[in-house]
């Protein structure tokens, strides 16, 4: 099946700064692919050659099997960019209907009735977009994107200006997507958002992916720690396998269990382990309980 | 629908909503109110000395009508030429940078088409606005000395020529400059045809094949001058003797005849502007 985002030795450079160094990445049509790494790692930049903004220094970059850029490649793509604003004078229902028209999308009045419905604006179909508040702005880009059914979503910071009540409505509106077959590659700061909905993630640091893989591929295991009526004691090598052993150890020993705790480590600390900033962060060391017996 | 032209519709709702679009109706109908007002006066005031006489051959009814219509020329130029820079000087880089670009150009439309969508509604705007303001200047003046221009379309439509001339050249500084320093660019290079034309005022008055050379080029690099100065022209295309002199040597009289050629190179020169504007877009990065 012909990816929905197919990226190889993808190089750009601007004057002497490399921002993307060989990068590859591919997203399968249906899958969300979320994209982390520091400021200036070149994640925006990926995404805006994937959306034909920028051009290149180098490699591939095909959209649905279209070279990124070509027009075949952007009628297939919605695109949500980190910094975005709408006219000011424009109603909601004006910029979905423009953008209808440049997508040549058909869907027409019920369209656009959808979609406001969907990112929870219908009520605000014809607030000028100045009378909006960012997140109401956010979630009309959201809209827009959406226009003409794209097979392949490139959100840049999607839920930036969103309160908890916008991002989780974000989120179950991904995996309504992902259930509909549309591949998303998601550009997020946000690593708890990124791990609780996407299938896959890649790490990338200046320039280059340094990790990729399922969030629990990228997790490192951290021990079992077991409540007893002594106290709460740490096993850090065990594994998860070597739980039934190690409680039947301790109740032959005479200790009373009350709970076991699987531990491992969170997407934030592989990512910080990824992109080498794992020292810098002083509040890191606290492993997170996988789940509790 | 072609992509150009939901660009050009869309552009020109902008440009009737914007609140700039407003600024520029009050502010026209505040300089037609002042130029009618002027108009009325100079006329009541001069009448009593040469207003309705001839003095020799002068028809002086003529010549002040002639200046009356020439200052209302220049001012229409200078207020298309705002008009022009408030509606493209951020067209592309300035649009960019304020993130409202990117959400249009990742659409299937093309660079060239959002370009010339622009390009096209901008120049729509500013013609229609020249050709209305000059109407009302023409008539203003008609009501006051009963006169009216020598050529009535062919100055209209020089001076919206101008108009569309430097939508072009704003359109293609916002390729390459961002909106602050566009808008400075397209002001000076104004600021330079109004120098070419003093030059040629100069020129003709003191007989200077030189300065009439520089005033030449400076009047076919910048084409808007040149299509002003032959707007001018058809104004009073056929005063002669001693009233054409005196116009000629007038605050508003430098003027040369425009013509097919004259016509042929502002084409070219908006083709060449809007194509190297293009070629920018195309490998510009946003």
């Amino acid at each position: 099946m012909t990816p929905a985002l197919s990226v190889a030795a993808l190089h750009k450079r601007y004057g002497r700064t490399t921002a993307l160094h060989d990068v590859d990445l591919d997203v399968a049509p249906g899958e969300l692919v979320g994209l982390l790494g520091p400021n200036g790692a070149g994640k925006s930049t990926l995404v805006k050659i994937a959306c034909g903004l920028v051009r290149a220094s180098g490699g591939r970059a095909e959209v649905c099997g279209a070279p990124a850029g070509s027009r075949e490649a952007r009628r297939a793509l919605g695109y949500l960019a980190e910094l975005f604003r709408f006219p000011g004078w424009a109603r909601a229902e004006e910029v979905l209907a423009l953008h209808q028209r440049l997508a040549g999308s058909d869907g027409g009045a019920a369209e656009r009735a959808e979609l406001l419905t969907l990112v929870d604006l219908h009520d605000a179909r014809d607030r000028r977009v100045e009378a909006m508040s960012k997140g109401m702005q956010q979630r009309l880009g959201i809209a827009q994107a959406l226009v003409g059914s794209p097979r392949l979503l490139l959100l840049d910071e999607p839920t930036s200006a969103l309160d908890p009540v916008g991002r989780r409505m974000v989120r179950g509106l991904l995996e309504r997507l992902r259930e509909r077959g549309v591949a998303v590659l998601l550009n997020s700061h946000l690593l708890s958002e990124v791990e609780l909905i996407c299938d896959r993630v890649a790490i990338l640091a200046g320039g280059r992916v340094v990790a990729a893989g399922r969030p629990s591929e990228l997790v490192h295991a951290g021990g079992v720690e077991v409540e007893t009526a002594t106290g709460v004691r740490r096993f850090e090598q065990a594994t998860r396998a070597q739980v039934p052993e190690l409680v039947a150890g301790l109740v032959r020993n005479g200790e009373q269990i009350y709970g076991v705790r699987i531990l491992t480590s969170s997407l934030e600390e592989a990512y910080l382990d990824a992109v080498g900033g794992r020292q810098e962060d002083p509040a890191h060391g606290t492993a997170r309980a996988e789940g509790a017996a | 629908m072609s992509g150009a032209t939901i660009v050009a519709g869309y552009a020109l709702r902008e440009s009737l909503r914007r609140r700039v679009f407003a600024v520029v109706l009050l502010l026209t109908l505040l300089f037609l109110g002042l130029y009618a007002y002027g108009t009325a006066k100079v006329f009541d005031e001069s009448e009593s000395f040469i207003v309705g006489r001839n003095i020799g051959t002068l028809d002086t009814t003529g010549f002040v009508a002639a200046t009356m219509l020439g200052l209302g020329m220049f001012a229409i130029l200078f207020l298309a030429t705002v008009l022009a820079v408030f509606l493209t000087l951020g067209a592309v880089r300035g649009d960019a940078e304020r993130g409202l670009l990117q959400p249009l150009v990742v659409r299937p439309l093309g660079r060239t088409s959002m370009l010339l969508g622009r390009f096209a509604a901008a120049a729509a705007v500013c013609v229609v606005y020249v050709l209305l303001v000059y109407s009302a200047t023409t008539l203003i003046v008609h009501e006051a000395s009963g006169r009216w221009p020598d050529t009535f379309v062919g100055p209209g439509l020089a001076l919206a020529a101008g108009s569309v001339v430097i939508v072009a050249l704003a359109l293609l500084g916002s390729v390459f400059l961002s909106a602050t320093a566009n808008g400075i660019v397209t002001f000076m290079l104004f600021g330079a045809g109004l120098v070419g034309g003093l030059m040629q005022s100069i020129a003709d008055a003191i007989g200077s094949h030189s300065l009439d050379r520089i005033a030449h080029w400076v009047s076919l690099a910048l084409p808007f001058e040149a299509l002003y100065q032959a707007g001018l022209h058809a104004l009073t295309a056929d005063q002669t003797g001693f009233t054409g002199a005196l116009i000629q040597l007038g605050p508003f009289g430098s003027s040369h005849a425009g013509g097919p050629l004259l016509d042929l190179w502002a084409a070219a020169y908006v083709a060449l502007a809007l194509a190297v504007a293009a070629w920018g877009f195309a490998r510009s990065d946003l």
